[in-house]
């Protein structure tokens, strides 16, 4: 399946990207996220412990980074397992662009899931992931801007965050793609 | 005797069952349980293809109420065979096919999404299956193959199976069918797909086990069409138990379709667990896992040519098929495509040169066997969607080119050249009638005034034939079939004159409790309410092959009527000796045995009394009122008929309607027209349902995409008209009842007469089933 989403952010592309690399705000951005270890410059594990619907399970996740082109752009591959409720895999392209005193962010996901939630349809697990990702993108943009990241709508001057370990919101942003995808039953 | 009319040979007598059915009074396996039952989750592959690389229980094991996580290791440990396939095909070089070994529970590679590789057994449902999502299983995914025309180029997903070629199977002259295309005056082509279909029974599989640990005796409830065969391959094959330790009960069952002839993974595990853990194990499927795990039908690729000379003579028919069997090989998977697909390929015409050529592959789906009609729909579609085009492409009355091509009556016996000997018919009579129903004459007006309204209108026909009423032994094991086809009957007449018959064959839908008590009830003279059928249960019925092919009245039944042939000469031996006349002198009619030319008589009742309270009988006469027979058909019975339908499509939006559907069959003798009826109706419902609305859809990587209803759209009510349905009758020539059998025509005959008359709506030929209003949107936007 595939998908695909803008998002505008009241702050500066470099500020969007700096304030994505922030492991305490990924940890409240994705619910249940309970590791991430860098094991080389572009190899990741995730782990999150997730319950959706009648399902909860820890989902481990492999990243591996690719087309780094800070502040712009980023891929990421992903391999995630949650045991029988069943496994995603894929990659993601995010994109910043700044336009003005904001920044764009868009996000193209391709991926394919296996197992139960294979079964249950992709039109139900569209509907769901789109959901997931537009709460991780209000969460973060309200983290990083202090305003609601609506498409069209200026915002406030945003906070600046430190840098370091910029690829771990690419990471979250995938992994709660793959999971909204796997949990959407 | 006003009774006995009323519910006699014809007469539409109700259903005896619906009453126990429609109170919630009928008993399915679920609704059995046992003291100290607990309940098995199957432990099922995410993956369409993945080697097994470890399980790790120990979370779910130490949830409370787990009593146990077993694996296909511990099964393989345990000395279980694999899973057999019983009908051996042989390949055109004379070898056999290539057989996929298929254990039970997986144990080293799991080969479709949602075969079982184990179990969890927990003290409750819910436990169960809250335990299976803590196990945790290590898994290497490998490439799976996916669509069944790639197969014989992908990599090869069992050992030993080179090019996932199950067999290479032909049947028919093949230098004379390509000499009579090369020299026809006009050949039509042909690609078609015959879409892959999930059964969806109402009620789910399901299967307790039960273990006494002081006889050692297994009893298995399980929703099985066929509980003999069930214990004989659990028995023998799989090494579940010795045979006459092993008790398989199928209570009532709702609905089968096919999809439980075959012997499961889950029953199989059931029983064993129950003997390992001595504790009644009960699993009952979830609809998810009916779509992963029940056996899938259809789902063949296919190209035909089909040869005519200047008088639209077909001359020759050459079909080439790849059929997907999945990933293993079910219980008679390998005899759908070729035996009961290649073999009616004459349909009902005298088409003198045929040559078919079937590819059966695996692939990375769930194993694929029969669905009602099972080889037969496919073989229709075929004919029927190509004879139809060909009438188009010539500038024929697609009746009119039927009718020049069909075997006449004065031809039978007919012998095809693929196999078959038709023994008897009337195509052109069902033709007739079915013209005279649908109006046939009246279609161009209605078509004008549909355009009027802005809507497209077609029909279309279908011709079928099915060879049903499976099986003469001798021709079926020669041609691979592992087990005779045969079927037993026993009448056993109570003291009081009740009557208890047992079957063999199962019902699970098709209303033998009421035919069957009509044979019998017209037979010897009593009410059907004094008649009880028993089926299902090995304990108590001797032995049986089940319900399958539209054999339980033309096989079972004709074993029933052998059964009471005895019972009458005994009967009548009984007579005479309380009449004190010798047995000749002895006649049976209308529940009387009657002294000839004279006024003395013994009632039915009176006899059967007499036969067990013996006061003065000589030597040479038995006690008891109680026969058996096993009846073996001497060939298969043919219904043959036609279905003809018309559609109306929006040219807007794509959404067509069914608006008639017609179905005239010739099924021989009929017992009970209202059942005959209601059995056409649902075969009509799933072949409606095949042409316009199911499709079972697997991505690329193997994943089944129409996991549920959601995705999976079975007909409802408001997509179907009111069918109209009618009967011609020639008697079945070798069968004491006259009867051909009914359960799976409508299934059969109506996909192609649905398609034949959509794209004679739309006015182009190649729209694929199901004939969704998107792909038919696409072909009129062009």
């Amino acid at each position: 399946m595939e998908q695909a989403g803008e998002y505008r952010i009241a702050a500066a592309r470099e500020l969007v990207w700096q304030g994505l690399n922030d492991p305490d705000v990924l940890a409240r951005c994705i619910d249940g996220c309970q590791s991430m270890d860098k094991l080389a410059d572009d190899r990741f594990d995730a782990a999150v412990k997730a319950k959706i619907g009648p399902v909860s399970a820890l989902f481990k996740a492999e990243l591996s980074l690719e087309d780094i082109a800070a502040p712009a752009s980023y891929t990421i591959n992903a391999n995630v397992k949650g045991g029988p409720a069943g496994f995603g895999k894929g990659k993601a392209e995010v994109n910043l662009e700044a336009d003005g005193a904001d920044t764009i962010l868009r996000y193209a996901v391709k991926a394919s899931v296996g197992g139960k939630l294979a079964q249950v349809g992709s039109r139900l697990i569209d509907g769901a992931a789109r959901k997931m990702a537009d709460d991780f993108f209000l969460a973060f943009g309200r983290e990083i801007s202090g305003a609601e990241p609506v498409a069209g709508k200026p915002a406030e001057a945003a906070p600046v965050y430190e840098t370091g370990g910029q690829w771990k919101i690419w990471v979250a942003v995938f992994v709660a793609l793959i999971l909204a995808m796997i949990f959407a039953f | 005797m006003a009774e006995a009319i009323e519910s006699g040979i014809g007469a539409p007598v109700r259903r005896k069952e619906d009453m126990r059915f429609i109170t919630g009074e009928g008993r399915y396996t679920d609704d059995f349980s046992q003291r100290g039952q607990v309940y098995a989750a199957f432990l099922r592959s995410p993956y369409a293809r993945a080697r097994l690389d470890s399980v790790d229980a120990s979370e779910a094991l130490a949830m409370e109420g787990v009593l146990a996580v077993l694996t296909g290791q511990d099964m393989a440990a345990d000395g279980f065979g694999d899973l057999p396939c019983g009908w051996t095909v042989k390949q055109k070089d004379g070898s056999d096919m290539v057989t996929a070994a298929h254990p039970p529970l997986a144990h080293s590679i799991v080969n479709y999404a949602g075969e079982p590789y184990g179990l969890v057994v927990a003290s409750s449902v819910a436990v169960a299956r809250r335990a299976a999502e803590r196990v945790i299983t290590e898994f290497t995914e490998l490439d799976a193959v996916v669509n069944p025309a790639l197969a014989m180029d992908s990599e090869d997903i069992h050992a030993g199976v080179v090019g996932n070629l199950c067999y290479d199977w032909e049947l028919g002259d093949a230098s004379a069918t390509d000499a009579a295309l090369a020299a026809a005056a006009h050949v039509t082509r042909l690609d078609l797909t015959n879409n892959r279909l999930i059964p969806n029974a109402m009620e789910p599989r399901a299967a307790l086990g039960i273990y006494d640990p002081g006889t050692g005796e297994h009893t298995l409830y399980t929703t099985s069409q066929n509980p003999h065969l069930e214990r004989l391959v659990l028995s023998a094959f799989v090494k579940v138990a010795p045979e006459h330790k092993l008790r398989v009960i199928a209570p009532d069952v709702g609905g089968g379709f096919g999809s439980k002839i075959f012997v499961y993974p889950e029953e199989t595990a059931v029983i064993w667990a129950a003997r390992k853990l001595r504790r009644p194990v009960k699993w009952t499927a979830e609809r998810g896992e009916s779509f992963l795990a029940d056996a899938h039908g259809r789902d063949h690729v296919t190209h035909a040519q089909l040869g005519l000379d200047e008088q639209g003579r077909f001359v020759a028919l050459k079909v080439q098929t790849t059929a997907n069997l999945g990933a293993y090989l079910s219980l008679f998977g390998s005899s759908v495509p070729t035996y009961l697909y290649g073999t009616l390929l004459a349909g009902q015409y005298k088409t003198p040169n045929i040559h078919v050529e079937v590819h059966g592959v695996y692939t990375n789906t769930a194993p694929v066997d029969a669905y009602r009609g099972a080889g037969r729909p496919e073989a229709t579609y075929v004919v029927e969607r190509i004879v139809e085009i060909a009438a188009r492409e010539l500038g024929m009355d697609p009746v009119e080119l039927r009718r020049r091509n069909m075997i006449q009556p004065a031809d039978f016996p007919y012998q095809t050249p693929v196999a078959l000997v038709y023994d008897t018919g009337d195509y052109e009579a069902s033709l007739d009638k079915a013209l005279q129903l649908i109006d046939y004459a009246g279609f161009p007006a209605r078509r004008a005034a549909a355009a009027v309204a802005g809507k497209r209108r077609g029909i279309g026909l279908s011709c079928y034939i099915e060879a049903c009423g499976l099986a003469p032994s001798k021709l079926a094991i020669s041609l691979g079939a592992g087990v005779g086809l045969y079927e037993s009957g026993e009448v056993r007449v109570n003291p009081t004159g009740s009557v208890t018959v047992f079957t063999g064959t199962h019902s699970h839908g098709q209303g033998h409790e009421t035919t069957f008590a009509q044979v019998v009830a017209a037979r010897l003279g009593v009410d059907i309410d004094d008649v009880e059928l028993v089926h299902g249960d090995t304990g108590r019925v001797e032995f049986g092959l089940g319900t399958y092919g539209s054999r339980s009245l033309s096989v079972g039944g004709s074993a029933i009527v052998g059964a009471l042939e005895k019972v009458i000469a005994k009967g009548r031996r009984i007579a005479a000796h309380m009449l004190e006349t010798d047995v000749e002198n002895i006649d049976f009619e209308e529940g009387q045995f009657r002294l000839r030319d004279s006024n003395r008589a013994l009632s039915f009742g009176e006899v059967a009394f007499a036969a067990y309270v013996p006061a003065d009988y000589p030597e040479d006469l038995e006690p008891g009122l109680s026969e058996k027979a096993f009846y073996d058909p001497e060939n298969f019975t043919y219904p043959a008929g036609t279905h003809i339908a018309e559609v109306e499509v929006d040219v807007e939006t794509g959404v067509v309607a069914l608006v008639n559907l017609v179905a005239v069959d010739d099924f021989g003798i009929l017992i009970n027209p209202l059942i005959v009826h209601g059995q056409v109706h649902g075969g009509l419902a799933q072949g409606a349902g095949q042409a316009l609305l199911e499709q079972a859809v697997y991505d690329e990587y193997g994943q089944l995409q129409t996991g549920s209803l959601m995705d999976y759209c079975i007909p409802r009510a408001d997509d179907l008209p009111d069918f109209l349905v009618d009967t011609t009758v020639t008697p079945c020539t070798h069968n004491p009842l006259g009867a051909k059998g009914c359960g799976e025509a409508g299934a059969i005959g109506s996909p192609a007469a649905i398609m034949n008359a959509l794209t004679d709506a739309l006015g182009v030929n190649d729209i694929s089933m199901p004939a969704t209003s998107e792909k038919i949107w696409r072909a009129l936007s062009g």
